[in-house]
């Protein structure tokens, strides 16, 4: 048992954190009171963004500059991208869930046609993307050595390095505190001289800037390859949002449990132990869970009050 | 009227940034746009074509646009369609009987398993207020394993990634409209789909059913004070819906297709979100917005074969027909102007109720 959860968790990691920075960019968005169903178009933005910068310059370029490059034109993207949502929500008051579609189904043709149009294929590849590496020193400790510091990505350091700072900036910084009472009464917020309209833009362009990022690491990791979709990992990150309660840390643990479930039904075919359970259950375990949980969590939901509704300053 | 002219104007602007991408990676837009019509409308076989590729929009957009008469968002229709199409295969597959009969058991079929499939979130929508976009997006991936591990175990076909061809009297395909449409792959769906606007329109335009339901869409809270059974109607509501979205994977996958495909969530059911919106959620304005999205899926084919344009030029251009018709406040807003100016604009006041005029 031991042997396979060893095998089983860098695998687990590398597969949780790309859905971990996309669900921590939508909880900075849905706190300021901008639900964002987009971030699975945002992300495919992202790692369109990075293959095809990847790609262009991995000629010329070598070492991994050119792969941090790449996440950075990720961030680009993912800002501009999420600015039509912005703009479609906050100064125009649009419905949310709809423009979020929109901008799904802009980045999932606009991204493909691209592609398509550079390659002729539609796909584009990375010959070499970020190589794990084990901590050196940590590596040796006992048990947690080989659970947390081997084959590990920098890409996943950097990440767990966002999600303290985000943390931090949501609960004790003055920024994080006007951003979540956007989110919950913005009303009271401008009353209190707090421009809501700024501190939503900003909450989108975070989303957009870490599901960009978010769907960057996934291509140069462990995909390799853009194939013109995220494979639901948005909408994935959305339900972990919802299953995290809107928190950092619950967001942690609820993205582990998405990674773990995925990568356990991923692997099960060649691992005896789990190979008598019929892998449609353990496919299908993660979706049913989340279900379950959305039902418990349902009475005590700790959703921005006021996210979802468009920002009306002469509403009491 | 208003909504008309939103979405007509909604679509000559996505045409033109469509144009515009063309000529972006160096295409001719009129002659773009001449094969796209062209590979549409050109002969009769193609216009039956394109009639086919819209049918399943046209039950997608009807699913989404029911739900959200009731202020619900289905974005789950993908799902209800594999699950409906699975079921109505299950049967075509299983039972020998004569043709009417099997026909009309395989669209029970459908209609029941996508409304089961979409019961689920109305169910915890009503009872737990689980938001039913979640739901139905998990809904959706339940769906898509169910249907990768029900086919190759019970309707193994040819491939692995197929389900058995159904047979010829189990398919919604006729040889009387295949001849009428010489070779096309038009067939009763496309009849089942206007049954459906039909019956659709009538619910929601002409019974109490659909006022109640339009009711709990507008304000829920004042339905109940009302006296009407709110969570009744959600659940029913996301019923129909699913129901119709079933009859979707019905004319998909044993109409236009012969088998079910496994590892492929139906596009059609993300485009019935596209398709009820450009529609302004009416019956009607679904049916046409089915019949220009299935112009253009249909005649980018024909396009790409003869000019380097890439066909995901339609989901671009659906895409940012959308996002101009969720963004029409702007639109409203540039009429309300155009009509001021016209009435000599002798407001001294100034442009009045600018802001939350939405």
């Amino acid at each position: 048992m031991w042997a396979i959860i060893e095998q089983i968790f860098p695998y687990a990691i590398v597969f949780t954190i790309p859905l971990l920075i996309t669900a921590l960019g939508g909880l900075f968005s849905e706190r300021s009171g901008i639900v964002n169903i987009g971030l699975e178009g945002l992300m495919i933005s992202g790692a369109f963004a990075s293959a095809i910068t990847v790609n262009f310059l991995q000629d010329s370029m070598s070492g991994s500059a050119v792969l941090w490059i790449g996440l950075l034109v990720a961030v680009v993207v993912g800002i501009l991208f999420s600015l039509l949502h912005a703009f479609a929500s906050i100064n125009l008051s649009a419905d949310q869930v709809i423009s979020g579609t929109a901008i799904n189904m802009i980045a999932m043709a606009l991204t493909v046609f691209l592609a398509r149009n550079i390659t002729g294929s539609g796909n584009i590849r990375i010959t070499s993307g970020f190589t794990p590496f084990d901590v050196p020193i940590l590596s040796q400790i006992p048990i947690i050595g080989d659970l947390l510091f081997t084959k590990t990505y920098a890409t996943t350091w950097f990440i767990l390095v966002v999600l303290l700072v985000s943390a931090f900036i949501l609960n004790k910084t003055k920024f994080g505190l006007r951003l979540k009472s956007c989110g919950e009464f913005p009303q009271a917020a401008q009353a209190a001289g707090i421009n809501v309209v700024r501190i939503r833009y900003i909450g989108v362009m975070i989303s957009g800037a870490l599901s960009g990022l978010g769907g960057a690491i996934i291509i140069l990791t462990y995909a390799g390859e853009f194939t013109g979709s995220v494979s639901g990992l948005g909408f994935l990150a959305l339900a972990s949002l919802i299953f995290g309660q809107w928190r950092p840390l619950g967001i942690l643990g609820a993205t582990l449990f998405f990674g773990f479930a995925s990568t356990i039904a991923n692997v099960s075919q060649v691992i005896p132990e789990l190979a008598v359970i019929p892998p449609i259950i353990l496919k299908i375990f993660p979706y049913v869970v989340t279900l379950i949980a959305l039902v418990i969590f349902s009475k005590s939901s700790q959703a921005p009050k006021a996210a979802g509704e468009p920002f009306d300053p002469g509403k009491r | 009227m208003r909504n008309t002219i939103v979405s007509l104007i909604s679509i000559i602007l996505g045409l033109i940034a469509g144009g515009l991408l063309m000529l972006f990676i160096g295409a001719s837009p009129i002659e773009g746009y001449t094969y796209l019509f062209q590979g549409a409308l050109k002969n009769i076989s193609r216009i039956g074509d394109t009639l086919a590729t819209a049918t399943p929009l046209i039950f997608t957009g009807l699913a989404v646009a029911f739900a959200f008469r009731t202020g619900l968002f289905n974005i789950g229709a993908a799902g209800q369609m594999l699950i409906g199409g699975l079921c109505a295969t299950a049967v075509g597959l299983t039972f020998d009987l004569s043709r009417p009969i099997l026909l009309l058991a395989m669209i029970a079929a459908g209609i029941l398993g996508g409304g089961l499939w979409a019961f689920i979130p109305g169910y915890f929508k009503a009872r737990f207020n689980v938001h039913e976009v979640v739901s139905t997006i998990m809904m959706n991936w339940i769906a898509y394993w169910t249907v990768y591990y029900t086919v190759p175990a019970y309707f193994k076909g040819g491939t692995e990634t197929e389900s058995q061809l159904i047979s010829e009297t189990a398919s919604l395909k006729t040889p009387v409209l295949s001849e009428m449409f010489q070779g096309s792959y038009i067939n009763l769906g496309i009849f089942l789909a206007i049954i459906a606007v039909i019956i659709i329109a009538f619910i929601i335009n002409k019974t109490t059913l659909g006022f109640e339901l339009k009711a709990v869409g507008f304000n829920r809270h004042a339905a109940e004070y009302a006296g009407m059974k709110v969570n009744r109607n959600i659940i029913l509501s996301m019923i129909i819906s699913g129901a119709l979205a079933g009859l979707g994977g019905v004319a998909l996958y044993t109409g236009n297709a012969s088998s079910i495909q496994i590892g492929i969530l139906p596009s059609q059911g993300y485009d019935g979100i596209a398709v009820a919106l450009l529609g302004a959620n009416s019956p009607v304005g679904v049916f046409f917005a089915a019949l220009l999205f299935g112009i253009l899926y249909s005649g980018t084919g024909f396009m790409n074969a003869m000019i380097e344009i890439p066909p995901e030029l339609a989901n671009t251009i659906i895409a940012i027909i959308i996002y101009f018709a969720a963004t029409s406040v702007l639109i409203h807003r540039v009429l309300n102007k155009f009509r001021k100016t016209r009435s000599n604009a002798n407001d001294v006041n100034g442009p009045v109720g600018k802001k939350g005029e939405a």
